[in-house]
C-alpha cells in the first residue's frame, strides 16, 4: 500500500478526467453537476491520500530509504525511470497542491461554461502538478512539467477574463521558453554525466564531476544558467515576471489560486530539487546574484503593487514581492554563520507553503466580491468607460455591509503583510534572518519590503472596506456558507502555522539540512 | 510548571479568551456582554496584584521568573519564547491591568449605545493580551511579535468608527508609521543577534558585559539606535510622532488606554529593557530625540482647540520626557514618569471623554449634528455641571504640571535633575536638554491650565449646550476617582510621607538600573542627586510661571489673547504651532507624494514600457521576421525555384508542341531523318 | 556490279520514291500509292535475296505472296478510311486531318 500512495496521488486525477468521458455520454456535456462532483470526489480522495501520506511521513528518512519510493524502468534504452518519492522538500508542496486543488473545485462550483472541459482539464493540471513535486527522475519531471502547461493554457484561454487569449498565449510562450532551456540543461546533464542517467539522486554524485566546455564556457555553468532561467520564469524572478500579473488577472478565480498558490512554487522547488544539489559549486558562485534578484523582486513587486487599481493585479504583484523573500532565503544557503543557512532555507520553504495558503485566500476573497460586483477596482481607471466613475473609488465602506467577509479579508491582508501570529511573519522573518547573515546590506534594503507590503494592503483595505458605505452596494449579502467552507480551512492553517510553526519546520528541516550539507561541502 | 509561570500564562492568555469570546459569542449577552470582559480583566488585575505584593519582599533581588521554551527549531537555528518577570515587569503589569480594567469599566457607559459594542470589547481584549505579551517577554523577538500585535489592535481600535474617512485614514497612518520604526527595530535585532547569537534581552546584556562587542562598540551603538527606532515609532517620538494626534479618531477610552497610558509607553518600556546595552553614544541620540519631542510637542499643544488634540500632543511631549530621561541615564526617573504619567494621563483622557460624552448627549438632545463636541471653543463653565469630572481633571492637571504633592512633580523633577546633571558632565550643546526639559515643563503647565480654564471655567460659550450637560454615570466617574487618587505623590512614596524622600517603595523596587555598555551608572546617579535641588527650584518656578500666565490669559482674561496671537503671528509663530510645525505637510510633499509618483512610474515602466514594449517587442520582432521570411519563402523559394521547375517544363513543352503538327507526314519525316541519323552514327563505329 | 546489287538498287529507288510520295503528297490516295511502292520494293528484295541465297527454299516467294495479300487488304482498309475522311472533312487532303495536333 505504501508504495502505491504516490502513484495514486498522481494518477487518480487522470483517472477522474478519463471517467468524465463516459459520464458525459450518459448525462450530456452541459450538465455541470456530474463533472464537478467527480472532480470534488477525486480531489477529495487525493487530499485524503496526501494526509495519509503526511501521517506516515518520517522526515528523517531519505528518499532512498523511504517506504513510499517507487523506482521502475520506463524507457530502459535511455535509462529513463518511473522514479517517484517524497522527502521534506516535496511533502509540504504535495499537501499544498492537494489542499488547493480540492478547495479550487469548491471555488469553481459555479462554472457553467463547458463544465466537462473545465473540470477534466483541471484534473489533468492537478496530476501534472502532483507529478512535478513527486518525480525524482529528471525526464519524468520534465514530462509532468509540460503536461501541466497545456491544461493551464486552455483554462486561462477559455474560461478567463476579457483579455484571456492574450494572457494565455503570453503565459504559454514565457513558460515554453523556459521549458526549452530546461530541456537543454536536462539533456546536457544526461549526456555529460557518467553513466548517462536522468536519476536525480544519482546525478547528485555525478553531475558535479562534469568537466567539459562549450564555446569556451564551463559546461556546468551553462547547465546552471539554462536551468535557472527555466525555473526563474515560473517563480517569476524579475525580469521574467510580466506574464504573471496578466495571467492572474485574466484567469478565473480558481485558476488564479492554483497559479499563485502552486505553480509559482514549482520554480523555486525546481531550483531546490535540481539545481541546488546537482550544481552546488555554481550555487555558491551565484548566491549573491540570487539574493540581489530576490531583493529586487521584493521591492519592485511591492512598489508596483502600490500603484495598482485592480485588486487582483495588486495581489499578483504582491506574489512577485513575496516570492522575492523565498529567493533571498534560498540564497542564504551559502551562509557560514551558525544557523544562518538553516534559517534562510527553512524560511524559504516555509514561505513557499505559507504564501500558497495566504495568496489562495486573497484570490478567493477577491473572487467573492467580484462575483457580486463584477469588478475589482480599488479605484476606477482614469479612462473608464463611464466617465462619471473614472478615477473614483470602486467600493468603499463594505466593512459595514459585509462584516464577516471584511474580517476574513482583514485576516488575509494582515497575513500578507506579515503580521506576527500569522504564518507569513515567521517565514519572512526567517528569510531575512538567513539573508542578513550573508548579505547584510542587501537584506537591510530588502526589509523596506516590510513597510511597502503594509502600504498596499492597508491602502486597498481602506478604500474598499473602510469609509462611508457606497450606496451602490447597500444590499449586498455577506459570504455564503460555501465561501466560508473554503476560506476557513485556509485561515485555520495560516493561524496555526503562525502560532505554532514547529510541525512545518519539523517536516522540512532534516531534508534541508542534507541539502545544506551538500552545498556547504562544495566550498 | 510553578505558580509564577502559570500566573504569567494566565495573565497573558485570559484577555485573549475575552477577545475570542466577544468575537464569536459577543451577541449572546447583548448589552450585558461587557460582563465577561470585565470579569476576565478583574481576574487579570487580581493576578497582577498577586505579583505586585512580591515587590515588598525585600529579599528578592533577581528576577522572579525567567523561563523560556523552544518555539521551533531547525536543528542549528532555534527560536525561543519565554517570560521574564522582575520588579519593573510587575509594576508595568500592574499599570496595564489596572488601567485596562478601569477603561473596560468606563467603556460600559461610554460605548453603551454603539452597534458594535461586543466588537469593541473584543478589540480591547486583544489589545490587553498583546500588551501583556510585550511586558512579559524575555527576548527581543517575542517583544517584536507582540509589538506588531499591539499595532494591530491599535489599528483596529483607531479605525473602530471606520465609516469616518478620517478614522480610516488615521488607522492606516498609525500602522504604517509604526512599521517604519519596526523595520529599524528588526534590523537592529538582527545586528545584535549575529554578534551575540541570541535574542534574549538578558543574554544580550550578559554577552555585552562579557565583551561581545569589544572593539566594535560602534556596531552596538548603531544596533541600539536601530532597536530604539521601534520605540520612536511606538512611543510617537520625533520624527515618527505624526500618527498619534490622528489616532485620536478612536473612541476616547481607547485613547486613554492605548494612546496615552500603555501602548505608547511600550516604547519607553522597551527602552528601559534594552537600557543596559545602549552605549553612551546611542543614549545621546535617545536623549536628543526625547528632548526635541518633549519641547516640540508641548509647543504645538498650546494652540490646539480640540480637547483631545491638546492631550495627544501633551502625551507625545511627556513621552519625550521619559525617553530623554533614559537618554541621560536617569533610568529610575524615566520609568517612574512612565508610571505616574500613565495614571494622570489616563485620568485626563477619561475626564475629557466624560466631557465629550456629556457634550455629545447635550448636542444629541438639541438635535445638533454639526457642532464639534470636542472643540473647547464650544465649552466653558462646565465646572458646576460636572463637579466630579472637574475635580479629577484638576488633580491630574496639577500632577502633569509638576505641582508639589502630586505624582508628576516627583517624576518630572527627577528627569529634570537628570538633564541638568547630564549638562554638568558633558557641557557644550547638551545645555539643550535642560532647556528643553524646563521649557516644556513651563509650556505644559500653561497649556494644561488653558485647557482647564477654557473647558470648566468662565462663562459657557454656548449656553444652550451648557444647559443640557450632565455629570457622567458612576461607571465613568469611578475610574476617574481611582485614577486621580493615584495621581497623588504620596501613593508612590509610601511608606514615607515626605515627598522629597527618595526611599519610597517605588524607588526601592526599581533601583537605579544597571549598565553593561560603558555608562558609569553610579556616577550618573550621584550627578542626579547633586542636581536635585537646583532642578526642583527651577521646576517650581517654571510651573508657577506657566500656571500664572495661563490664568492671566484665560481665567482672568487680563491679556487679550487674540491681539497677542496676531502679534505673534507676524513672524509666523502662531501658525507654526497651529500647523504642527508643518511636519505633516513636509512629509506629504517630500515623502508621500514623490513615493506615490514613483510607484505610478514604476507601474508604467513595468507594464506599459517593459512588458508591452520590450517583452512584447520580442513578439513584434518575431512577427516581423516571420513575415519577411514568409515573403522570402514564397516569393523566392517557392515561386522562383520550386515553381521554376514547372515553369521550365511548361516552357519547353510549349515550345515542343509546335512540332506536334498532327500531320502524319511530318512525323514520318522526323522518323526518317532520325533513322538516317542513327544509321550515320552507327556507321562511325 | 553483280546482279543482286542491281536488284537492290531498283528496290532502293522504288522505296525512296515511295517515301518521297508519302512525305510530300497531300492527297491521301497518292500516299496510299507511295505505300504500295514501298511494299513492292520490299517484295523485290525478298525475291532477289531468295534467288541469290541467304534464305531457305521458297521463303522469299512465300513472304512476297503474303505481302501482296496484305497490301490488298491494306488498300481496302486504307481506302475505307480515306472515304470516311472525305465524308467528314470534305476532302482527301491529309493536312486537313490534323486532329492529333498537340
Amino acid at each position: 500500500m505504501d508504495s502505491m500512495i504516490l502513484t495514486l496521488l498522481i494518477f487518480l486525477p487522470v483517472f477522474g478526467a478519463v471517467a468524465m468521458l463516459p459520464a458525459a455520454k450518459i448525462v450530456g456535456k452541459d450538465n455541470p453537476n456530474i463533472f464537478k462532483w467527480i472532480a470534488l470526489v477525486i480531489t477529495g480522495l487525493q487530499l485524503l491520500l496526501a494526509v495519509v501520506l503526511y501521517m506516515g511521513f518520517d522526515s528523517t528518512l531519505s528518499v532512498s530509504t523511504s517506504p513510499y519510493t517507487v523506482q521502475l524502468d520506463w524507457i530502459k534504452h535511455f535509462n529513463i525511470q518511473y522514479f517517484v518519492g517524497v522527502d521534506g522538500l516535496s511533502m509540504p508542496m504535495v499537501l499544498l497542491t492537494a489542499l488547493l486543488s480540492f478547495l479550487s473545485i469548491g471555488i469553481s462550483w459555479n462554472i457553467t461554461k463547458q463544465p466537462l472541459g473545465y473540470f477534466a482539464l483541471f484534473l489533468l493540471l492537478d496530476a501534472g502538478m502532483m507529478g512535478v513535486f513527486l518525480s525524482l527522475d529528471f525526464f519524468l519531471f520534465y514530462v509532468f512539467w509540460e503536461v501541466m502547461l497545456l491544461p493551464m493554457y486552455f483554462l486561462i484561454g477559455m474560461w478567463g477574463g476579457p483579455q484571456r487569449h492574450y494572457a494565455a498565449i503570453k503565459f504559454f510562450l514565457f513558460t515554453l521558453f523556459g521549458s526549452v532551456l530546461m530541456l537543454l540543461g536536462m539533456l546536457a546533464l544526461y549526456f555529460y554525466s557518467d553513466p548517462h542517467t536522468f536519476n536525480l539522486i544519482t546525478l547528485i554524485q555525478t553531475a558535479s564531476s562534469i568537466d567539459a566546455t562549450l564555446w569556451g564556457m564551463d559546461m556546468r555553468y551553462l547547465i546552471w544558467f539554462a536551468l535557472f532561467i527555466g525555473f526563474a520564469i515560473k517563480v517569476p524572478v524579475f525580469p521574467f515576471h510580466t506574464w504573471l500579473p496578466l495571467a492572474h488577472v485574466e484567469a478565473p478565480t480558481a485558476i488564479s489560486v492554483i497559479l499563485a498558490g502552486v505553480l509559482l512554487k514549482m520554480g523555486t522547488y525546481g531550483l531546490l530539487r535540481i539545481s541546488y544539489p546537482l550544481l552546488p559549486g555554481e550555487v555558491i558562485n551565484f548566491a549573491y546574484i540570487l539574493a540581489f534578484l530576490g531583493v529586487i523582486n521584493i521591492l519592485w513587486g511591492a512598489v508596483n503593487a502600490i500603484a495598482q487599481i485592480d485588486m487582483k493585479k495588486m495581489i499578483a504583484y504582491s506574489s512577485v514581492s513575496h516570492m522575492g523573500y523565498v529567493l533571498l532565503g534560498m540564497a542564504a544557503v551559502v551562509s557560514t554563520n551558525d544557523g544562518g543557512a538553516q534559517a534562510g532555507l527553512n524560511g524559504a520553504v516555509m514561505q513557499m507553503f505559507n504564501h500558497g495558503t495566504i495568496t489562495a485566500m486573497l484570490f478567493m476573497l477577491v473572487g467573492v466580491i467580484y462575483e457580486k460586483a463584477h469588478h475589482r477596482y480599488i479605484f476606477y481607471p482614469d479612462d473608464y468607460k463611464d466617465p462619471a466613475l473614472a478615477g473614483k473609488p470602486g467600493f468603499g465602506g463594505i466593512g459595514a455591509q459585509m462584516p464577516v467577509f471584511t474580517a476574513f479579508v482583514a485576516f488575509a491582508f494582515f497575513a500578507g503583510l506579515g503580521l506576527p501570529a500569522l504564518s507569513g511573519f515567521i517565514s519572512e522573518a526567517l528569510c531575512f534572518i538567513g539573508g542578513f547573515s550573508v548579505f547584510r546590506t542587501l537584506t537591510i534594503i530588502g526589509t523596506l519590503g516590510i513597510l511597502l507590503n503594509a502600504v498596499y494592503f492597508l491602502r486597498a483595505y481602506q478604500h474598499v472596506f473602510l469609509g462611508p458605505l457606497n450606496e451602490k452596494y447597500k444590499d449586498y449579502t455577506d459570504m455564503s456558507t460555501m465561501d466560508l467552507a473554503i476560506v476557513v480551512p485556509l485561515a485555520v492553517i495560516v493561524l496555526f502555522l503562525g502560532v505554532y510553526p514547529a510541525p512545518l519546520v519539523d517536516m522540512i528541516a532534516p531534508s534541508l539540512d542534507a541539502l545544506i550539507q551538500i552545498i556547504q561541502s562544495a566550498f | 510548571m510553578d505558580n509564577s509561570t502559570l500566573f504569567a500564562l494566565l495573565i497573558l492568555f485570559l484577555p485573549f479568551t475575552a477577545f475570542l469570546y466577544q468575537l464569536f459569542f459577543g451577541k449572546k449577552l447583548g448589552a450585558q456582554t461587557h460582563l465577561v470582559s470585565l470579569g476576565i480583566m478583574g481576574i487579570v488585575l487580581a493576578l497582577s496584584l498577586g505579583f505586585f505584593f512580591q515587590l515588598f519582599n525585600h529579599d528578592l533581588t533577581g528576577p522572579i521568573l525567567d523561563v523560556s521554551g523552544e518555539w521551533f527549531s531547525t536543528g542549528a537555528f532555534t527560536l525561543e519564547l519565554g517570560f521574564y518577570i522582575d520588579k519593573v515587569t510587575i509594576i508595568m503589569l500592574m499599570v496595564v491591568s489596572l488601567i485596562s480594567f478601569l477603561v473596560h469599566l468606563y467603556s460600559t457607559a461610554y460605548m453603551k449605545d454603539d452597534p458594535r459594542y461586543s466588537r469593541y470589547f473584543a478589540f480591547l481584549g486583544l489589545f490587553t493580551f498583546s500588551m501583556n505579551g510585550i511586558i512579559l517577554s524575555n527576548s527581543l523577538i517575542m517583544m517584536y511579535l507582540f509589538w506588531e500585535l499591539v499595532g494591530l489592535s491599535s489599528y483596529l481600535l483607531i479605525g473602530f468608527w471606520f465609516e469616518k474617512n478620517s478614522a480610516a485614514n488615521a488607522c492606516k497612518k498609525a500602522f504604517l508609521t509604526n512599521r517604519v520604526g519596526d523595520i529599524g527595530m528588526f534590523i537592529g535585532m538582527l545586528l545584535i543577534f549575529f554578534t551575540v547569537g541570541t535574542f534574549s534581552i538578558n543574554g544580550i546584556t550578559g554577552a555585552v558585559t562579557n565583551g561581545a562587542f569589544e572593539g566594535n562598540m560602534q556596531l552596538l551603538s548603531i544596533a541600539g539606535v536601530l532597536v530604539f527606532m521601534g520605540a520612536v515609532g511606538k512611543s510617537a517620538q520625533f520624527p515618527l510622532h505624526i500618527w498619534l494626534p490622528d489616532a485620536m479618531e478612536g473612541p476616547t477610552p481607547v485613547s486613554a488606554l492605548i494612546h496615552a497610558a500603555t501602548m505608547v509607553a511600550a516604547g519607553v518600556y522597551m527602552t528601559v529593557r534594552i537600557f543596559p546595552f545602549l552605549t553612551p553614544d546611542a543614549l545621546q541620540v535617545v536623549a536628543v530625540i526625547g528632548g526635541i519631542t518633549a519641547l516640540g510637542a508641548a509647543l504645538i499643544a498650546i494652540t490646539q482647540m480640540d480637547i483631545k488634540a491638546v492631550l495627544a500632543y501633551s502625551t507625545i511631549s511627556q513621552l519625550g520626557y521619559m525617553i530623554m530621561a533614559l537618554g541621560v541615564g536617569a533610568y529610575q526617573a524615566g520609568f517612574f514618569h512612565l508610571v505616574t504619567h500613565a495614571m494622570f494621563k489616563a485620568c485626563l483622557f477619561l475626564c475629557s471623554g466624560s466631557v465629550i460624552h456629556a457634550m455629545h448627549h447635550s448636542l444629541h438632545h438639541l438635535g445638533d449634528h454639526h457642532t464639534d463636541p470636542q472643540d473647547m471653543g464650544n465649552m466653558g463653565g462646565l465646572k458646576s455641571k460636572m463637579p466630579i469630572t472637574y475635580t479629577a481633571m484638576l488633580i491630574a492637571t496639577l500632577a502633569i504640571s509638576g505641582v508639589p504633592f502630586f505624582s508628576g512633580f516627583l517624576s518630572k523633577d527627577a528627569i529634570l535633575a537628570g538633564t541638568l546633571s547630564y549638562y554638568h558632565t558633558y557641557h557644550g550643546w547638551t545645555i539643550f536638554l535642560p532647556i528643553a526639559g524646563f521649557g516644556a515643563a513651563m509650556v505644559t503647565a500653561f497649556y494644561m491650565f488653558r485647557l482647564i480654564f477654557k473647558t470648566f471655567h468662565g462663562k459657557p460659550v454656548k449656553p444652550e449646550i451648557h444647559e443640557h450637560v450632565h455629570e457622567s454615570p458612576l461607571a465613568m466617574t469611578a475610574p476617574l476617582i481611582v485614577l486621580s487618587v493615584l495621581s497623588l505623590a504620596v501613593v508612590f512614596t509610601l511608606p514615607q510621607i515626605n515627598p522629597l524622600d527618595g526611599h519610597g517603595w517605588f524607588a526601592h523596587a526599581v533601583g537605579n538600573g544597571a549598565h553593561a555598555a560603558g555608562l558609569d551608572i553610579k556616577h550618573v546617579n550621584d550627578g542626579i542627586h547633586h542636581a536635585h535641588h537646583d532642578a526642583m527650584n527651577i521646576s517650581l518656578i517654571v510651573a508657577t510661571l506657566g500656571i500664572l500666565v495661563s490664568s492671566l490669559f484665560y481665567l482672568f482674561k487680563i491679556v487679550n489673547v487674540e491681539k497677542l496671537t496676531s502679534i505673534l503671528n507676524l513672524i509666523g509663530l502662531y501658525s507654526l504651532s497651529k500647523n504642527k510645525f508643518y511636519i505633516d505637510a513636509i512629509y506629504n510633499a517630500l515623502l508621500y507624494k514623490p513615493f506615490m509618483w514613483f510607484s505610478k512610474l514604476a507601474s508604467t515602466i513595468d507594464w506599459d514600457i517593459y512588458d508591452q514594449k520590450i517583452v512584447d517587442g520580442w513578439g513584434w520582432i518575431t512577427m516581423k521576421i516571420s513575415v519577411k521570411s514568409q515573403e522570402a519563402d514564397y516569393n523566392w523559394l517557392d515561386q522562383k525555384i520550386v515553381d521554376g521547375f514547372g515553369r521550365f517544363a511548361n516552357y519547353f513543352g510549349n515550345e515542343l508542341r509546335t512540332t506536334q503538327s498532327g500531320v502524319v507526314q511530318n512525323y514520318l519525316m522526323g522518323g526518317i531523318v532520325g533513322l538516317v541519323a542513327i544509321i550515320l552514327i552507327f556507321q562511325q563505329f | 556490279m553483280n546482279l543482286l546489287e542491281s536488284y537492290l538498287v531498283i528496290s532502293s529507288i522504288l522505296f525512296s520514291l515511295g517515301i518521297f510520295g508519302i512525305v510530300t503528297r497531300r492527297n491521301a490516295i497518292a500516299i496510299l500509292m507511295g505505300i504500295e511502292l514501298i511494299l513492292n520494293s520490299a517484295n523485290i528484295n525478298f525475291v532477289a535475296f531468295n534467288r541469290f541465297g541467304g534464305m531457305h527454299k521458297l521463303d522469299g516467294h512465300i513472304f512476297t505472296i503474303f505481302v501482296i495479300v496484305l497490301a490488298a487488304a491494306e488498300a481496302a482498309v486504307a481506302l475505307a478510311i480515306i472515304i470516311n475522311l472525305f465524308k467528314n472533312a470534305g476532302s482527301v487532303d491529309v493536312d486537313e486531318a490534323n486532329t492529333l495536333k498537340g
